[in-house]
């Protein structure tokens, strides 16, 4: 005779066992993506399911956007306009001398035997949403793998550096600000061409320069751009402007407090730009020959390629 | 006299609570200006069903719903899925002595609960390396604390029955 209770009584295995179970799985799943990135796919396959509802959240914004835009008022449109066209006069006008002195730059280039510069494609998106996670400083852009997004891009908005592609999912990718305090960006006073790293300063809506020497050349006002030396942001890029500096004897190392350029926690509208074209190959990649810069820097490799050899063979 | 404890509720509908759940998710990713001041509705609807149904809703329901909101808030995954198991184990351990409070000090021991789980998240989250986001992250929990008599009433009221089919 078996003494087992009714099913009535059956509730399956003890609370305190089931917490001790599921804070086990979250454990393990917070290690493995926090330390070795393998819960990936798992994550896509949950981001893809809540995809609508994100999708549906924005859409009360959008519609109140809508209608408030319809209601705008025609002398307003007139104003608009008027600006626009100036504005789209002075644009036509720099983008006239933007391609001369490429063109100059270019034979310039060619003259002194550097790589090609090459043109940085980019894509439009649009922001979801910014500032989710109250812990981190990330956006929600509307583009990803299926638009070709990948991770790594820089992205920018009209004027200057907002973040980097961190994270690719099917129709939306994440983007790591400048202001988020693991991020870090190669940069170059424009004033006196002095390098240095800026990272982000976290809640504080700001951007700090690091390892700069408590007497380094720099003053109050003073623009940041990408340097480009990093291979992932192209160079020239605006990044921020110097507000404090805090130069302390104490200290071996300048602190640089800097107010970032774009609207990194505004503006609805980004640009992805497109990175695979502009890392220069690193030295293990150059022997192999494994190549990713395409069909230009390829012949441009071969033409340099008898020149190493002969410096080598002389040595 | 509490307004349960007076009337014969009607038995619970899934689609109730998966459309409770799919429309907490919902409020949880409206884009909201500053996310420390705004209640975790999925982790209040959670409670809820948590402590009226705790042998319908438990741990493994509340662990997919914190992987959702992970993936959904890009943050790193498992910490939500954490708290709301912890959550959901607090509130069915619970379930029987909250109900027997009235609404405002059953708000108190949901206020601890909540508490509860947003130092777990706090935590995971300091230990991942990311900075103490400020005290203002306090205000979430009690604002949920305090929407819980709001909660109670709206999903309550698909079980209540009309006056009059209770006069028969």
């Amino acid at each position: 005779m078996d003494h087992t209770p009714p099913p009535f009584f059956k509730r399956g295995p003890a609370p305190l066992v089931r917490l001790f179970f599921f804070a086990s799985l979250s454990l393990a799943l917070l290690v493995i993506d926090a330390r070795f990135r393998y819960a990936e796919g798992m994550r896509s396959w949950f981001a893809l399911g809540a995809y609508p509802l994100q999708r549906a959240a924005t859409a009360p914004i959008e519609l109140a956007e809508r209608i408030s835009g319809y209601l705008s008022t025609q002398a307003r449109l007139i104003e608009d306009n008027a600006e626009l066209r100036a504005k789209a006069l002075d644009y036509s006008r720099d983008a006239q001398r933007y391609q001369a002195a490429k063109a100059e730059a270019e034979e310039l280039r060619r003259a002194i035997g550097a790589a090609e510069l090459l043109d940085v494609r980019a894509v439009p998106a649009e922001v979801i949403y910014a500032g989710r996670d109250p812990y981190a400083q990330k956006l929600f852009i509307d583009r990803g793998a299926t638009h070709g997004v990948r991770p790594g891009s820089p992205v920018a908005d009209e004027s200057g550096v907002v973040g980097q592609v961190t994270r690719v999912h099917a129709l939306l990718s994440e983007v790591t600000l400048l202001t988020n305090p693991d991020q870090a960006i190669p940069v170059q006073v424009v004033r006196n061409g002095l390098r240095a790293v800026a990272f982000g300063g976290g809640a504080s809506g700001m951007v700090e320069l690091r390892f700069l020497s408590a007497n380094a050349e720099i003053q109050n006002g003073d623009r940041l751009v990408t340097s480009g030396i990093d291979g992932t942001y192209p160079a020239g890029l605006p990044v921020a402007s110097v507000v404090r500096i805090e130069r302390d004897a104490e200290h071996t190392f300048a602190r640089v407090l800097c107010k970032p350029a774009a609207g990194v926690d505004r503006g609805r509208y980004v640009l992805i730009l497109s990175n695979e074209l502009l890392r220069a190959p690193l030295p293990g990649e150059m022997q192999s020959g494994k190549d990713r810069r395409g069909e230009k820097s390829r012949r441009s490799k071969m033409k340099e390629a008898p020149s190493d050899k002969d410096a080598d063979g002389t040595r | 006299m509490e307004p349960d404890r007076s009337q014969i509720l009607l038995p619970v509908r899934a689609s109730t609570i998966v459309a409770s759940f799919v429309l907490a998710l919902f409020l949880n990713f409206l884009p909201w200006r500053d996310l420390r001041l705004v209640p975790d509705f999925v982790a209040l609807v959670l409670i809820f069903w948590c402590v009226r149904q705790p042998r319908l809703i438990g741990l493994g329901i509340a662990w997919t719903l914190g992987l959702f909101a992970d993936a959904g808030n890009g943050v790193l995954l498992g910490q939500h899925a954490l708290a709301y198991s912890l959550l959901a184990f607090l509130s069915i351990w619970l379930s029987r002595r909250i109900l027997w409070f009235g609404i405002w000090l059953q708000a108190l021991h949901v206020a601890a609960m909540l508490l509860a789980a947003h130092g777990v998240t706090l935590l995971v989250r300091l230990a991942a390396g990311d900075s103490f986001p400020g005290w203002p992250i306090l205000v979430g929990p009690l604002a949920g604390a305090a929407l819980w008599p709001v909660v109670t009433w709206l999903l309550l009221m698909p079980q209540r029955r009309s006056v009059r089919e209770q006069a028969i």
